[in-house]
C-alpha cells in the first residue's frame, strides 16, 4: 500500500501514454483532473491486488468518448461519482475499490480522480494492460465476467444503466448513448469481486506506468537514452529507430485508418494504426501485431507519440512489448487480434 | 505604395513597397523605449509621405506577457455549467502570472455540445449577478469563453451584450470565439491574456498612430496577425493577442514574396538563433498542437517553427561547434572581422568568401570548411525535420545572419537568398493580406461538409476586408475524430484575399 499524490501524476501519465500504444488521448486534461481532485480531497491510496479482500467490490471507472471532445467540453467533475452511485443502486452494494479499465492515456488518470473524490483506494492493475478502443476488450470478458450492469453518466447529470446480452452488445449500446449524451461520458462497469482480480486484471500496471515515466524522465535528465530505459522496463523488442517518411490517413468502413512508413537502420518499417498502433510490417512480413504493444516514442525525449500526432519528419523509436499472455490465447485473439481490426494476418509472437 | 514595419526588441525594420510590388526603400534602425519616436524615425527615413497604407508587426504584446508587466486584472466568465466545473479558468497557469492577471473567475450556465445543441440555456439573471460582482471588484476587462464556441458563438455574444449593458462602455470584453480554436482551456487562456492586454493595446496602437502623424503619413494603419494576415486598428485594440507570433510569420511571408516561391522551407537566421518554418500556399504551416507562452498553454494560430541556436553572432568553440552562446548585438565590436577577439559564425562566413563584412584580411588565416559544414548539416537536419513529404523542397534563407548558409545544404540542392533578405520581416508585413478561418466539428457527407466550411471561410475573409473575388482557400485540414462512430470530422479551412482599401475606408 502506498499513496499517489500530485507529484506522482506526471510520471504515471507519461508511462500510461507509452502503454497506451498511441491511443487513449493526450493525458493532459486527465492529469489536471487528477491533480485538482487530489488537491481538494487528498492523496489516493494504491493497493496491490493481493491486498484486496476476497469479498471486495472493485469497480473500474473510466471515460468513454472522443478525446477531442474532452479537450473542449471539460468534465463537471461529478460524472464519475454519478456513474458509480447509479451502478451501486443497481448492485445493491457499495464499491470498496476503484480500478482503471485501461492503463493507456486519459483513462489512467480518471480512476485516480474518481478515487480521490469517492475517498476509495485504487487497485494497482487494469483490465487490459494497455489501451483498446472497445468496452468488451477486457480480460474479464475472457474470464466470463459480464461488463454489465454498466452505468454511464454525463456532465448534465443524465445517467443510463445498460443491461446487455453480451459484453459486445454493451459496447454497442453504450457507444451510441455516449454519442447522444455529448460524446464524453463516465462509465462504471465490469464489477469485479476481490477474488476475481487475478482473472480480471493485469497486476501492478499503475506501478509499471509510474516506473516507465520515471525511467524516461531520469534518462533524459542524465542525457542517457530514454528509449533504452523504457525498453528495459517493458521487456520488449526494439523494432526501429528512424524517421517517419510517409503518413496516410483515410476513413473506410466507419474506421479512421492510418499507415505510416518509417525509415531507419534495418530497413523500412510500416505501421498500421486506427486509434492505437496495431500492426508493424517489415519487408512484407509481419513483425508485431495487436494485442502485443506497439509503442512509438520520440527518440530524443522518450515521450509517447499518439496516432493523431504521427507526421512526416518525426524522429521516433518503435518498440514492441509482449501483452499479457491471456491476450494471445485463441479467445483473446478473437477479441483483440489483428483480424478483429480488419487486417488479413495472424498474430505473430515477438522475436527478439 | 505600402510601408511595412517590424518593431522588434532590438531593431525596427521598415520597407517601402511600390504599387507594382517592387521594393523601393528599406531601413534598419534601433527600437526606442517610447515606441513612437523609433517608428516615426524609420518611416521618415524611407522618405515617402504618400504611402497608401502602413502595416506594423510588433512583439510588444508578447513581451508584456513574458515580463508580466503592464497587464490588467481580468474577470474570466465561462459559460458551460454544469460541465467544465472540474477545471475552472486559469487552473493550469503559473502561480505568479495568475496572481498578476487573475481578478476573479465565474462559472455560468450555457455552452454547446460538439454538434451545436446547448449544454444548458444561458441565464441572464445569473449574468447580471456576475456583472454586479465584477463592478463591485472594480474589474475593467472581461474574458468570456463558452464550450464549443468555435461551433456556435451565440452564447458568447449574448453574454457579452448582457454584461456590456450592465457594466457600461468603459469595460472591455474579449470573446474566445474571436481568438482560438477547439480546446477550451487553451482558447480561454488566450482570451484571458487578451483581456489583460487590452489597456496596453489601446496605448500602443495610439503610439503607432501618433508615429504616423509625426512622420506626416495620412494612411490607414494595420497590424500583422500571427497567421500573416492583417487586422485594422479597431480590431487590434480589441484583440492584441492576435499579434503574438507575427514576427516569424512576417519573415516567412517576406521570404515567400522575395523569392517568388509559395511552397518552400524558410530559414530565418538572426544574431543568436535560426527559425525554420515551412510555407504552404505562401503561408506558414501552422502548429497543430498547443503552444506555451510564458508558461500559459494557448492555441493561437501560430506558425510551426523550430528554432536552433545558430546565428550570425554565434560563438565558435575550440572544437568548432557554433552556439548556442552568441555575441548578439556586440557583433560589430567583438567579431574578428571587426577587430575583436571572439571567433563568430560571421567570421567563418567571411573567411569562406560567402560575404564581405568588416575586414576579410583579419580572418584570412582561418580554415572555415569543417565548422561551416557542421552548421550547414545542423540547419539541413532541422529543415528536413520540418518537411512534410519526401518531395524536393527549395530553401529560402533570410535575415541578417543568413550569409552563413551556403548555396547548397545536405539534401537540399536549391537554396536561395533573395535580395533585401535582411528586412524580409518588414516586407512580410507590407505585403500582408486579409483572411478568414473556420475550425469546427462537422457531421454529414464529406463533400457537403467541406463545401460548407470553404464558403464560410471565404465569407469571413470578405467580412474582414478582403476584396470580393480575390479570396482563395489556402489551407484545408480534416481530421476524423478518434473513438467516435459515424462521420464526425474536425475541419479547419483558411481563406485569404487582397486587402480592399476602399472597403476599409468606406
Amino acid at each position: 500500500m502506498r499513496e499517489i499524490g500530485i507529484d506522482e501524476l506526471d510520471d504515471i501519465a507519461r508511462g500510461a501514454g507509452i502503454l497506451g500504444t498511441g491511443g487513449g488521448g493526450d493525458p493532459y486534461i486527465g492529469k489536471l483532473l487528477a491533480r485538482e481532485a487530489i488537491r481538494a480531497h487528498g492523496p489516493v491510496t494504491l493497493v496491490g491486488i493481493d491486498e484486496v479482500p476476497a469479498d471486495a467490490t472493485v469497480v473500474p471507472v473510466s471515460g468513454m468518448g472522443a478525446p477531442t471532445v474532452l479537450l473542449e467540453k471539460l468534465p463537471a467533475g461529478t460524472e464519475e461519482l454519478t456513474a458509480l452511485r447509479a451502478l451501486e443502486a443497481v448492485l445493491g452494494r457499495r464499491a470498496t475499490h476503484i480500478v482503471p479499465i485501461e492503463v493507456g492515456g486519459v483513462n489512467s488518470m480518471i480512476p485516480i480522480a474518481a478515487a480521490a473524490r469517492a475517498g476509495l483506494p485504487v487497485v494497482d492493475g487494469d483490465a487490459m494492460g494497455r489501451a483498446f478502443p472497445e468496452a468488451q476488450m477486457v480480460l474479464p470478458t475472457l474470464a466470463g465476467i459480464p461488463n454489465t450492469p454498466m452505468a454511464l453518466a454525463d456532465d448534465k447529470g443524465n445517467t443510463l444503466v445498460v443491461d446487455a446480452v453480451s459484453n459486445r452488445w454493451a459496447e454497442r449500446i453504450a457507444r451510441a448513448a455516449c454519442t447522444e449524451m455529448g460524446c464524453q461520458v463516465s462509465c462504471a462497469d465490469t464489477v469485479l469481486r476481490g477474488d476475481q482480480l487475478r482473472d480480471g486484471l493485469v497486476p501492478a500496471t499503475l506501478t509499471l506506468a509510474g516506473e516507465l515515466g520515471r525511467a524516461v524522465r531520469e534518462a533524459r535528465l542524465a542525457h542517457a537514452d530514454p528509449v533504452a530505459a523504457a525498453l528495459k522496463l517493458l521487456g520488449g523488442v526494439h523494432l526501429l529507430t528512424g524517421k517517419v517518411v510517409d503518413v496516410e490517413r483515410r476513413t473506410t468502413g466507419g474506421f479512421a485508418r492510418g499507415r505510416a512508413t518509417l525509415e531507419g537502420p534495418g530497413g523500412p518499417l510500416e505501421l498500421s494504426f486506427q486509434n492505437e498502433h496495431l500492426l508493424a510490417v517489415r519487408d512484407g512480413s509481419v513483425v508485431a501485431t495487436t494485442p502485443d504493444l506497439i509503442c512509438v516514442l520520440d527518440t530524443d525525449t522518450g515521450e509517447p507519440v499518439t496516432t493523431e500526432s504521427m507526421r512526416y519528419g518525426l524522429r521516433v523509436s518503435v518498440v514492441a512489448a509482449p501483452c499479457d499472455p491471456r491476450w494471445t490465447t485463441p479467445a483473446g485473439l478473437d477479441l483483440a487480434g489483428p483480424r478483429y481490426f480488419g487486417y488479413d494476418c495472424d498474430h505473430v509472437p515477438l522475436t527478439p | 505604395m505600402r510601408i511595412g514595419i517590424d518593431v522588434g526588441g532590438t531593431n525596427t525594420d521598415a520597407a517601402l513597397i511600390g504599387d507594382t510590388g517592387n521594393v523601393l526603400a528599406t531601413v534598419k534602425s534601433p527600437t526606442t523605449a517610447d515606441v513612437t519616436s523609433g517608428v516615426a524615425a524609420a518611416i521618415t527615413s524611407l522618405g515617402e509621405p504618400r504611402a497608401s497604407a502602413v502595416m506594423i508587426g510588433t512583439t510588444h504584446f508578447v513581451n508584456a506577457l513574458v515580463e508580466a508587466s503592464r497587464l490588467e486584472r481580468v474577470a474570466a466568465v465561462r459559460l458551460g455549467l454544469p460541465a467544465t466545473a472540474a477545471l475552472p479558468p486559469m487552473v493550469d497557469w503559473p502561480a505568479r502570472l495568475r496572481e498578476v492577471v487573475g481578478g476573479r473567475s465565474y462559472l455560468c450556465h450555457g455552452g454547446h455540445e460538439y454538434d451545436g445543441t446547448p449544454i444548458s440555456d444561458l441565464d441572464p439573471e445569473e449574468l447580471k449577478r456576475v456583472a454586479a460582482d465584477i463592478a463591485g471588484r472594480g474589474l475593467r476587462s472581461v474574458a468570456i469563453s463558452s464550450v464549443f464556441s468555435p461551433v456556435s458563438a451565440e452564447f458568447e455574444r449574448r453574454a457579452a451584450e448582457i454584461l456590456a449593458a450592465e457594466l457600461g462602455p468603459d469595460v472591455h470584453i474579449s470573446l474566445s470565439s474571436e481568438i482560438g480554436r477547439i480546446g477550451l482551456l487553451a482558447r480561454e487562456n488566450a482570451t484571458i491574456v487578451n483581456a489583460a492586454l487590452r489597456p496596453l493595446a489601446v496605448t500602443t496602437v495610439g503610439a503607432f498612430e501618433e508615429a504616423l502623424r509625426v512622420a506626416g503619413i495620412d494612411a490607414p494603419l494595420f497590424l500583422s496577425q500571427n497567421d500573416g494576415t492583417l487586422m485594422d486598428v479597431g480590431h487590434a485594440r480589441r484583440y492584441p493577442v492576435a499579434t503574438f507570433a507575427s514576427g516569424p510569420t512576417n519573415s516567412m511571408r517576406g521570404a515567400a514574396y522575395l523569392s517568388g516561391l509559395t511552397e518552400c522551407a524558410v530559414v530565418d537566421v538572426g544574431g543568436t538563433t535560426s527559425d525554420v518554418g515551412i510555407l504552404v500556399g505562401g503561408f506558414p504551416r501552422e502548429a497543430s498542437g498547443e503552444a506555451e507562452t510564458a508558461g500559459v498553454r494557448t492555441n493561437f494560430r501560430i506558425p510551426d517553427v523550430l528554432s536552433l541556436g545558430i546565428g550570425g553572432g554565434s560563438v565558435i568553440s575550440p572544437d568548432g561547434t557554433a552556439g548556442p552562446r552568441s555575441v548578439g548585438y556586440r557583433l560589430t565590436s567583438e567579431a574578428l572581422v571587426f577587430g575583436g577577439s571572439t571567433l563568430t559564425a560571421t567570421d567563418l562566413a567571411v573567411a569562406a568568401g560567402y560575404a564581405e563584412i568588416g575586414d576579410p584580411s583579419l580572418v584570412s588565416h582561418l580554415d572555415p570548411k569543417d565548422a561551416l559544414a557542421r552548421i550547414a548539416e545542423r540547419i539541413a537536419t532541422t529543415v528536413d525535420r520540418m518537411r512534410t513529404s519526401a518531395a524536393p523542397l527549395p530553401v529560402v534563407a533570410v535575415g541578417g545572419g543568413s550569409i552563413l548558409i551556403p548555396d547548397e545544404l545536405p539534401g537540399f540542392d536549391d537554396v536561395r537568398r533573395p535580395g533585401h533578405f535582411a528586412v524580409a520581416n518588414a516586407i512580410g508585413a507590407a505585403i500582408a493580406q486579409v483572411g478568414g478561418e473556420v475550425d469546427r466539428v462537422f457531421s454529414g457527407p464529406r463533400r457537403k461538409v467541406l463545401d460548407e466550411a470553404r464558403a464560410e471561410a471565404v465569407a469571413r475573409a470578405e467580412k474582414a476586408g478582403a476584396r470580393g473575388g480575390s479570396v482563395r482557400i489556402v489551407d484545408v485540414e480534416e481530421i476524423p475524430l478518434a473513438y467516435l462512430p459515424g462521420d464526425a470530422l474536425r475541419v479547419r479551412v483558411k481563406a485569404v484575399g487582397d486587402l480592399d482599401l476602399e472597403k476599409i475606408n468606406a
